[in-house]
């Protein structure tokens, strides 16, 4: 069995595994915590404000705007190109079809690759820049944020160069990080990927039942 | 780990629910949260960064309740225990540096309730008695005599009487059967006693049966304020024994920020109970009684005016429109600031910050920010402000800054431009 034999296929499973068993203990592990029902008559509906909560913070708030614009150009930038990119590459696709759905769907062409490459990588090397130019951000980062950043990095840097698929080795490499990637990812802070749905959904819920969306 | 970092680590893993659970684990460290803060944006200090405020709490939790704390210890990659050095150095973050204005859950992209967790992360501190002088004080003053300036019946019957001459309406104690039971907060009844007065001059317009409680007439829960369940509980019970004593179908709540939310949001929880009674907020009661034609407007008041969101009414408490309504039909000038509403900013003194004398230069300096915003208006005469303790707030502020602006309160607004029958 060649390296890349290994990465795609034994080790590949092994994280995605890890993946989907760790992530969703810790996301049940969270809602089992539970809280005590809330008694206070409401004004409107807690589960209305739940998905209210998670929609309105997809949308930045203009009073804001003027003061974070970095932070937003650089986060919608690599997250946008990020989903882009691993859901619609060639490769992706490809690799989903023989080893995870059994199917495919439409391909973006290299064009498109190059374009969300290019706004994926600004974004996050801009966030990974902030955390040690910024004050704040120096201060409050830890060494999970810069390795989930790094990890990251890393990934979509070998997925470039496996682009062509010209190369075992680059391609292997790749894969290597993925399953790095999806090792680490979680128990670590990029499980706010699928954490952030109820903290916005649970503040969401607590404005829902005061009438309001915040 | 001492008995004291004990007491509080073992009070945040009490507290923190599923929400905790999931704010503490959504959070990426991107710092947004600090151009929110009025008193990051007046100090540009990173250190009040709000989420950074949680860090102790964040840590007990993944050292003890994640779903990976189990794991993460096993593989050395836990944080430390929360040590009472690190509480302590804490301290002024939690109390003297947050209002609980919730600004920061605006522009946060998880939409983490930082005020909320900070609220149930002073608990913690309160179990380890790790709490500021200002408000252990204001905290005796409210177990001895219900009010956290120590404000007595004697002192509200005093006010009352001079209301009473200065409008010729007579103010019912302890009516039973009312159907409204107000209640005032110290700093209304030591500071602007005149908002009685508005009362009875307005419910008597609008023919509403109403009194005020010999027992329980303060509004204010400095137990909400300095994390004390056990007091917050004690002061709503109070008010829920004077209420069901006196049968009313109604209490009121007065022009103060948290007493609202301590009462009509957080109230029955904390007794385990719905209440006989409904609670409203006297901006929502005289929004209605004005729809309902019951005190028309009469001749408006013409000075530029402007209305300051007190954080727990407006952003916390969902009152967005009600005060915009009666303002509108009162004031023929007013102009709305910029950020006005939902993002408006906070006045610096909520959340006991005010009560607390250490925070007092870093209050004024948020202070700062919200007259940058009222300026920024041009030419405003008075402003709005329906909350006591922020009118306080303001009115310490105007004068360090030696503004020239008059502060009023929304009761008063609708009392003085009524139509006269």
């Amino acid at each position: 069995m060649t390296f890349l034999q290994i990465v795609e296929g034994p080790l590949f499973y092994i994280a995605a595994a890890v993946f989907v068993i760790a992530a969703l203990w810790r996301l049940i592990g969270i809602i089992r915590i539970g809280h005590k029902a809330d008694i206070a008559p409401p004004k409107g509906s807690a589960t209305g404000g739940f998905i209210a909560g998670n929609l309105r913070h997809f949308v930045p708030r203009k009073s804001f705007a003027k003061r974070t614009w970095i932070h937003l150009v650089a986060g919608y930038s690599f997250h946008l190109g990020l989903f882009v990119l691993l859901l619609f590459a060639a490769p992706h696709i490809d690799f989903a079809r023989d080893r995870i759905f059994g199917f495919d769907w439409p391909a973006m062409p290299r064009w498109g690759f190059i374009v969300a490459a290019q706004f994926a990588f600004a974004g996050l090397i801009m966030l990974w820049v902030r955390r040690f130019a910024d004050p704040v951000m120096r201060l409050i980062s830890d060494w999970d944020d810069h390795i989930g950043s790094w990890l990251t990095f890393l990934v979509m840097l070998t997925g470039c160069l496996a682009l062509q698929e010209s190369h075992d080795a680059l391609k292997a490499i790749h894969m290597l990080f993925v399953d790095i990637w999806l090792i680490y990812f979680p128990f670590s802070r990029l499980m706010h990927a699928l954490t952030f749905f109820l903290s916005r959904g649970y503040t969401g819920a607590t404005y829902g039942r005061k009438g309001m969306t915040l | 780990m001492t008995a004291t970092s004990q007491k509080a680590v073992d009070k945040f893993l009490e507290v923190i629910d599923s929400d905790i659970a999931a704010f503490a684990e959504s959070c990426v460290h991107c710092g947004e949260c600090a151009e929110a803060c009025h008193f990051y944006l007046a100090t540009k200090d990173p250190k009040y960064t709000p989420t950074y405020k949680l860090f102790p709490l964040v840590k007990a939790y993944k050292r003890h309740k994640s779903p990976i704390s189990g794991i993460a210890k096993m593989l050395g990659f836990a944080p430390a225990e929360v040590t009472e050095e690190e509480l302590r150095e804490w301290e002024p973050l939690v109390y003297d540096s947050c209002t609980m204005c919730g600004r920061c859950t605006l522009v946060c992209p998880m939409a983490i309730d930082i005020a909320g967790t900070i609220r149930k992360m002073r608990e913690g501190y309160v179990a380890a008695d790790i709490v500021p002088d200002g408000l252990v004080s204001a905290a005796a003053n409210a177990e001895r005599t219900g009010s956290p300036m120590g404000v007595t019946l004697k002192a509200l019957s005093a006010q009352i009487k001079h209301q009473e001459e200065a409008t010729g309406i007579k103010i019912e104690i302890d009516k039973k059967g009312a159907d409204y039971m107000a209640l005032l907060s110290s700093m209304e009844i030591m500071g602007f006693p005149e908002i009685i007065g508005a009362y009875a001059k307005l419910f008597k317009q609008a023919g509403v049966s109403w009194t005020i409680s010999s027992k329980a007439f303060e509004a204010t829960n400095v137990g909400v304020q300095i994390g004390s369940g056990k007091m917050a509980k004690m002061l709503v019970e109070r008010i829920v024994d004077a209420a069901e004593e006196l049968e009313v179908k109604h209490v009121i709540s007065p022009e103060c920020g948290h007493a609202y939310g301590a009462l009509r949001w957080a109230g029955p929880n904390m007794v385990g109970k719905e209440f006989s009674f409904k609670v409203v907020h006297i901006i929502e009661l005289l929004d209605q009684l004005r729809r309902e034609g019951k005190i028309p407007v009469g001749e408006k008041d013409t000075r530029r005016m402007t209305l300051h969101d007190p954080c727990q009414i407006i952003r916390r408490g969902g009152l967005l429109q009600e005060p915009r309504s009666l303002l509108n039909d009162s004031c023929s000038d007013f102009v709305e600031m910029e950020g006005a509403g939902i993002a408006n900013l906070c006045c610096g003194g909520g959340g006991g910050v005010s009560a607390n004398p250490r925070a007092e230069e870093l209050q004024m300096a948020a202070f700062s920010k919200k007259l940058d915003q009222i300026n920024d208006v041009g030419g405003v005469e008075a402003v709005v402000v329906p909350c006591a303790n922020c009118r306080t707030v303001f009115e310490d502020g105007l004068d360090e800054f030696e503004a020239d602006f008059e502060v009023i309160g929304l009761g008063e607004l609708v009392a003085d431009t009524l139509a006269t029958k």
